[in-house]
C-alpha cells in the first residue's frame, strides 16, 4: 500500500534536507572567512597595496608625451578644467560640450588619447583591460587619477539633460532581462546577503550597498594580480549575464556606471580599493 | 622592464621597519593560458637587502608567492638617513635594484 511507504519517503526527505541545509551552513560559514582574510589582507597592504605600482605608472603615463603628436595628457580636461586631476573622480561621469556625450572616467581618457595625443581609438579599444604582461594604460591612468579624489565625497553631477538620460538608460538596463539565461543585473545584484559560491554579491540598488563598494573603484583585484575598473566590472558581469561583448567606453557602458554612481553618491572615495 | 620596487624604510623604536612591493608576474609554471597551454614558471628567487655593506635581510624565493608581493622586515642598528638597497634576481635572471633613504 502507497500509504504506508509515505514516513519512509518523508524521513528520506528529511534526511536530503538536513544534508543539504548543513553543506549551506558550511559554505556559509567559509565565505565569512574568507570575506574576514580578505579584510585582513586589505589591512596588512592599506600602506603599501600592490596598487601603487598602477599609481606610479599611471602618473608617468599622464605626464609622458606620446602619440603621433607627442604631447602629454597634461591639458587632458576631466572636468575640472586642462589638467586637473584632484578630484576630477568624484564629479564623474558627466557631459562634456566638447564631445557633446557623457563620460566616464575611462571613456575621457580615451577621448584625450585621441583628440590631444593623436592615438588611434580602434588600437586603444583593443587593449583596454590588462593581463599580465600586457598592461593597459587605462587602468594604470585610472588608479592615479583616482587616488587624487581619496577622501573626497561622490557626487556625480546630473544637471545637464544628456547625464538625466544617461542615469535613466543604465536604470533601465539595470532592470532588463535577456540572453541565454534570461538574466539581469537584479538577477544577481539585487537582493542584500547574497553571494556567488564564495563571493559576495552587493545589493546595487540600494544607495548603503551601493556606496559601500563604488567608492572604492578602480580597485586592485588580487585573485588576478590586476587593477580593474569599472568598465572593465560591467564587461565582466556582462559576460556573467551572457549578454554581447560590452564596447569599451560605449553609451551603454557609461550609462550602468551613471546609474550605479548615482546610487553611490555621497560615498567616501577610498579608490583605488583592495577585492578579492 | 620591471617596475621600480617601492620601499619604504622608517625608524620605529630601536628597529627600521623596512617595507618593500615589488611589481613582478610570479609565474608558477602551474598555470595554463587561454588556450590552455602551462605557462613557463618564471619568479623571483632571491632578494637582498643591505645597507652599508652590510646584508640585513635575505629571502630564497619559490613558486609559492604571489604576484606583486609585499614584504616587510626590520634590523637593528639603523639611523636616520641611511641608505638601503633591495636587489631581486628572478629565474630568467633578471635583475632589479632600488634604493630608499631610512626616515624617521
Ligand atoms: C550572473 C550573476 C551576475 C550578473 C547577472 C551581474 N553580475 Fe555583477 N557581479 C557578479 C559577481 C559574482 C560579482 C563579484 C565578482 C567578484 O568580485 O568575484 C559582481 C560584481 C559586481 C560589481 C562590483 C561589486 C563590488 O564588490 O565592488 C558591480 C558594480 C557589478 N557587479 C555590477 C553589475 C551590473 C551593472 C550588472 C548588469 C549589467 C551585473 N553586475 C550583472 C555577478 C553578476
Amino acid at each position: 500500500m502507497p500509504d504506508s511507504r509515505r514516513p519512509v519517503w518523508w524521513a528520506a526527505l528529511g534526511g536530503l534536507l538536513a544534508l543539504a541545509l548543513g553543506t549551506a551552513s558550511v559554505v556559509a560559514q567559509s565565505a565569512q572567512e574568507t570575506a574576514r582574510e580578505i579584510e585582513r589582507y586589505r589591512e596588512a597592504v592599506a600602506d603599501s597595496s600592490p596598487g601603487e605600482l598602477w599609481e606610479a605608472r599611471g602618473e608617468d603615463l599622464w605626464k609622458m608625451p606620446r602619440g603621433p603628436r607627442n604631447v602629454s595628457l597634461e591639458r587632458c580636461d576631466l572636468g575640472q578644467g586642462p589638467g586637473v586631476v584632484a578630484g576630477a573622480l568624484a564629479r564623474l561621469p558627466r557631459w562634456f560640450a566638447d564631445a557633446d556625450r557623457v563620460m566616464d572616467l575611462e571613456t575621457r581618457l580615451l577621448h584625450c588619447m585621441v583628440t590631444l595625443q593623436g592615438l588611434d581609438p580602434a588600437v586603444l579599444r583593443r587593449q583596454p583591460f590588462g593581463n599580465g604582461e600586457q598592461r593597459s594604460d587605462f587602468e594604470a591612468l585610472s588608479a592615479w587619477i583616482a587616488a587624487q579624489s581619496r577622501g573626497m565625497t561622490l557626487a556625480p553631477p546630473l544637471d545637464h539633460p544628456a547625464e538625466r538620460a544617461a542615469w535613466r538608460l543604465g536604470r533601465e538596463l539595470f532592470f532588463v532581462r535577456g540572453g541565454t539565461h534570461d538574466f539581469a543585473c537584479t538577477t544577481c545584484h539585487a537582493q542584500s546577503g547574497r553571494r556567488i559560491r564564495l563571493q559576495e554579491l552587493p545589493n546595487l540598488s540600494r544607495p548603503e550597498e551601493a556606496r559601500r563598494v563604488l567608492g572604492t573603484w578602480p580597485a586592485y583585484r588580487v585573485s588576478q594580480g590586476e587593477m580593474r575598473t569599472l568598465q572593465w566590472r560591467m564587461n565582466d558581469c556582462f559576460r556573467q549575464q551572457r549578454f554581447p561583448d560590452l564596447v569599451f567606453g560605449s553609451e551603454v557602458s557609461v550609462a550602468l556606471v551613471s546609474y550605479l554612481l548615482h546610487n553611490a553618491s555621497g560615498a567616501a572615495l577610498a579608490a583605488p580599493g583592495v577585492r578579492r | 622592464m620591471a617596475d621600480p620596487m617601492r620601499i619604504r624604510a622608517r625608524i620605529e623604536g630601536d628597529q627600521c621597519v623596512v617595507r618593500v612591493l615589488i611589481g613582478h608576474e610570479m609565474e608558477t609554471g602551474q598555470r595554463r593560458d587561454a588556450t590552455g597551454r602551462l605557462v613557463p614558471a618564471w619568479f623571483i628567487q632571491r632578494v637582498t637587502a643591505t645597507t652599508g655593506g652590510r646584508v640585513v635581510f635575505s629571502a630564497s624565493w619559490g613558486p609559492a608567492v604571489s604576484k606583486n608581493p609585499v614584504i616587510q622586515f626590520s634590523y637593528a642598528g639603523a639611523k636616520v638617513g641611511d641608505r638601503i638597497q633591495v636587489t631581486w634576481v628572478d629565474t630568467r635572471g633578471d635583475r632589479r635594484t632600488d634604493e630608499a633613504v631610512v626616515s624617521a
